[in-house]
């Protein structure tokens, strides 16, 4: 009896496991795919650099991180939508205000999908986009310093995963809702997702000199589930294209209640249309909130503005602005060739993979060739505006990306693979086995007009037996795969940090000749700024003590400082008066309840220090900065609620000077008021 | 008179023009490279300022300085900077007298001003090497014993981590090509007068 239910196990096990090996067919022994000179090819001498820079999304860390490719180095971790405690990001007094929003201070989210800024469809290396999922918004880093610069929120969106994708002279930001959600926001049934549920696509358009955001008009769409986009470009410039899911409008259960119908739609947006109608005035003024958080350059400070108004328009009053075609079912990528000609629509619970075609699409509109309408949008044949089927590429496909010779290459979920497909002839070129389920892929310019097919990275979503293991939690994989030759080469395992959503790669020299090496000095205008060791003070307004100090190799001026009180909101502005690349100072204080700052040459940053209890406490720089480094400390004297213990501060004998000078200062102050 | 006789006077005018030379070009270059310094920091001397391959070396180079207990460099504290112009003004001066002369003594005594005038400055730079190397701060937070930081006037030297070097620049060369016109200049008139 007992063997038989065991034979019976085996027999299952041995039926799924063959079942898998279909599913996975082509997938080889992860321990043998290398071939002899890959170390090679990824190898960077040392004293040598990396020919392109790698910038993935963090998934739920909320940040960027900056690899070299083809070493899979990791370069740099730039924080963007999360506090981050190793510089004081979002902790510093100037930096908080980037983290406001109509939800008040949100101090993460969840980023997705990277976008460089392109000219004439290529990227230019001036900036850096990305979406935050959770909270919507959309951030920009500066990459002369690779530093967020700027945070936009989008009103009356849930989700903007389907964000934020830049058109080929960075015009706009196409930024479309995941969830339908109530707008404006109201006390509704969840039942009545179908009257009540709207998406909103949104489009930021960019300041053509300084990268500056701003909202520049929404597009009110069907309660459906907006995923991925992407822009036209060459012939179909001036078009955006999205994917939906969730054409059923289901609220709950959506893994089967989503997942009914054959096909879902894509949006065809003609934003060019969308601008003459939005100059026209045929937007809807719509009150809301939304926060604005820009950096100024040369403070150093970010500013929160609210912005209280947003423009609607509606498809039903701008025809010939927006249009469906079909899709096959739950799409994800939605992705432009080269030529901007052929569009790849991906359903990754589909077997097949839908290639559309720019001209054809604009010949049915021409034609109106249309099977219905959809809440006043036309939806196009589905076979008229189709180039041709991929047959049975793969299970599960999500992203798709190009070479400069008219190949694809797209990822599949659930077969584990990459495969590469010629576009034109929808034939199948080659594939090769990821470790484990592939979300994106990237190819350095693989979105835009100049793809450089020299290496593909795949971002795997399970990474088990790649690496030491380090508990229940393991980084996330990528896989660098050399696409020079006719066949896919694997080359490399690098782990990431967070969950890496979506990638761009860029050649290096666009980025790295900008690249700052500290800030001019001359140039900070921080109120708080102290240029020059001579005129360090500390200022008491009240129970507002600031101190004005600086940081430079090997000491913190003033070091000493009595006079603070318990229950003093104490703000340190340190600034560090080197101007030499690579020399950051630090500045950290016992009791602190936030984290440490982290000042670039050149730059002002502020710690907020609440003292608490009575005593004398040290701070100190935590940057290792010289030979001298453990030397750079100084001692603040905490005194109690009411003490008599006067201000005083300096560095070596200028202590007793300053005191001097703070007791005749408080006395003219005294005089002056009585 | 041919045009050969204006040889000399040519001659003297290029010697101005090399002292020109010296408000457009600095007279000495030091080196110093460390690993820490990928490219090196490269000091400029010129005949009116102290320059850096980057505006900030000499801050930087202080700051390096002070953990030896050098005396930070202030180009405005160095008196020097602010007459050796006017000494080459006069020079240049005294050269178009010269031309207009054009006697041999004349060129003779501009020759051996200048070439008096250049040694003093090699001294006068020699002593602020000097002084920059020996007078340190007793007080410095690293103290070698027997060690002197005094850069090399002419030539190549280990400083603890840094190797530094030490060479005339073109502001130098033109100063030198001056005196060899200067003295080109009164060989030729002397020739024409004495042969």
């Amino acid at each position: 009896m007992r063997t038989r239910k065991v034979n019976m196990i085996i027999s299952l096990v041995t039926i799924m496991g063959g079942m898998a090996l279909v599913v996975a067919c082509g997938q080889r022994n992860a321990t043998t795919v290398i071939e002899g000179d890959a170390a090679e090819q990824v190898y960077i001498a040392p004293g040598e650099y990396d020919e392109f820079y790698a910038f993935l999304s963090g998934g739920f860390s909320g940040q960027i991180t900056v690899y070299g490719l083809p070493s899979g180095r990791l370069l740099r971790e730039v924080p963007v939508f999360s506090q981050y405690p190793e510089n004081g990001y979002g902790y510093s007094e100037e930096s908080k205000p980037m983290f406001n929003t109509s939800y008040g201070f949100v101090p993460w989210d969840d980023s997705h999908h990277i976008e460089l800024s392109q000219q004439n469809g290529e990227f230019d290396g001036r900036w850096l986009f990305v979406n935050g999922n959770n909270t919507p918004r959309i951030a920009r880093v500066d990459l002369s310093t690779f530093e967020t610069v700027e945070i936009l929120e989008i009103p009356d969106v849930a989700g903007l995963h389907c964000a934020p994708f830049i058109t080929e002279n960075s015009e706009y930001l196409v930024s479309g809702t995941r969830f339908s959600i109530p707008i404006p926001q109201k006390d509704v049934p969840i039942d009545t997702y179908k009257e009540n549920f709207k998406g909103l696509i949104n489009y930021v358009s960019l300041d053509q000199d300084h990268g500056t955001m701003e909202l520049a008009f929404q597009i009110e769409m069907p309660g459906f589930n907006y995923d991925l986009a992407r822009n036209g470009k060459a012939v179909s410039h001036g078009w955006s294209f999205l994917t939906t899911y969730n054409s059923e409008q289901a609220h709950s259960l959506l893994e089967v209640n989503a997942s009914q119908k054959d096909k879902d739609l894509m949006a065809i947006i003609n934003w060019k249309k969308a601008e003459e109608y939005v100059a026209a005035g045929k937007f809807t003024e719509r009150p809301t909130s939304y926060y604005h958080n820009l950096m100024d350059e040369s403070t150093g400070i970010a500013h929160s503005q609210e912005m209280k108004m947003t423009r609607i328009l509606k498809p039903e009053d701008c025809p010939e602005m927006v249009y469906f075609i079909p899709v096959p079912k739950s799409p994800h990528g939605c992705d432009v060739d080269p030529s901007g000609e052929y569009i790849v629509g991906n359903g990754k619970l589909s077997a097949d993979m839908s290639v559309y075609s720019f001209s054809k699409i604009m010949k049915a509109i021409e034609e109106k060739n249309f099977d219905g309408e959809i809440e006043g949008i036309p939806v196009i044949n589905y076979d008229a505006g189709l180039h041709g089927i991929l047959q049975k590429p793969g299970l599960g496909p999500l992203h798709t990306e190009f070479d400069e010779g008219g190949n694809a290459y797209t990822t599949f979920f659930i077969s584990s693979e990459v495969v590469k497909w010629n576009v034109d002839n929808l034939e199948i070129l080659d594939r090769e086995a990821t470790f484990y389920s592939p979300g994106h892929l990237v190819i350095p310019g693989g979105e835009t007009r100049k793809p450089e097919g020299k290496y593909l990275v795949a971002m795997n979503k399970i990474t088990k037996d790649r690496y030491l293991p380090t508990g229940p939690e393991l980084a996330h994989s990528a896989q660098l795969f050399d696409i020079s030759g006719d066949k896919m080469k694997l080359l490399l395992d690098f782990p990431t940090k967070g969950e890496p959503h979506y990638a761009q790669a860029i050649r290096a020299d666009k980025v790295k000749p900008n690249s700052k090496k500290f800030y001019n000095i001359e140039e900070n205008a921080h109120p708080y700024a102290t240029l020059g060791e001579s005129k360090t003070k500390v200022v008491r307004e009240g129970d507002e003590v600031h101190v004005y100090m600086t940081a430079m190799r090997s000491h913190l001026a003033p070091d000493n400082i009595e006079g603070f009180k318990v229950g003093d909101k104490v703000f340190f502005h340190v600034t560090n008066l080197e101007q030499d690349w690579d020399v950051p100072h630090g500045f950290a204080i016992q009791g602190a309840t936030n984290a440490e700052l982290l000042v670039m040459p050149g730059q002002t940053k502020t710690l907020l220090w609440e003292p608490k209890k009575v005593g004398v406490y040290a701070f100190y720089c935590t940057d290792f900065c010289s030979a001298l480094h453990q030397e750079m400390s100084g001692y603040a004297r905490v005194s109690a609620k009411g003490a008599d213990v006067p201000l005083k501060w300096g560095l070596n004998e200028t202590l007793r000077e300053n005191q001097e000078q703070a007791e005749k200062f408080y006395e003219q102050l005294e005089n002056k008021s009585k | 008179m041919n045009g050969k006789s204006h040889i000399a006077q040519f001659l003297m005018l290029g010697a101005v023009l090399c002292l020109g030379i010296l408000f457009l070009q600095p007279l000495w270059k030091i080196t110093l490279e460390a690993a820490q310094f990928p490219g090196g920091l490269d000091l400029y001397i010129w005949i009116n300022k102290i320059s850096g391959n980057d505006k900030h070396i000499i801050q930087n180079i202080n700051i390096l300085n002070h953990y030896i207990g050098m005396k930070p460099i202030h180009p405005d504290a160095i008196p020097e900077l602010r007459y050796f112009p006017w000494v080459v003004i006069g020079m240049m001066a005294f050269g178009l007298i010269c031309i207009g002369v054009n006697r041999p003594w004349f060129y003779l005594s501009w020759v051996l001003v200048m070439i008096g005038l250049g040694a003093l400055g090699i001294y006068d730079f020699y002593l602020w090497l000097y002084d920059y190397g020996h007078n340190l701060d007793p007080n410095a937070p690293i103290k070698i014993a027997n060690m002197n930081y005094m850069p090399p006037l002419f030539g190549e030297k280990d400083l603890l981590n840094f190797y530094v070097r030490s060479y005339p620049n073109w502001g130098g060369v033109f100063l030198g090509l001056a005196i060899l016109l200067g003295a080109g200049a009164f060989y030729l008139k002397g020739k024409r007068v004495y042969v």
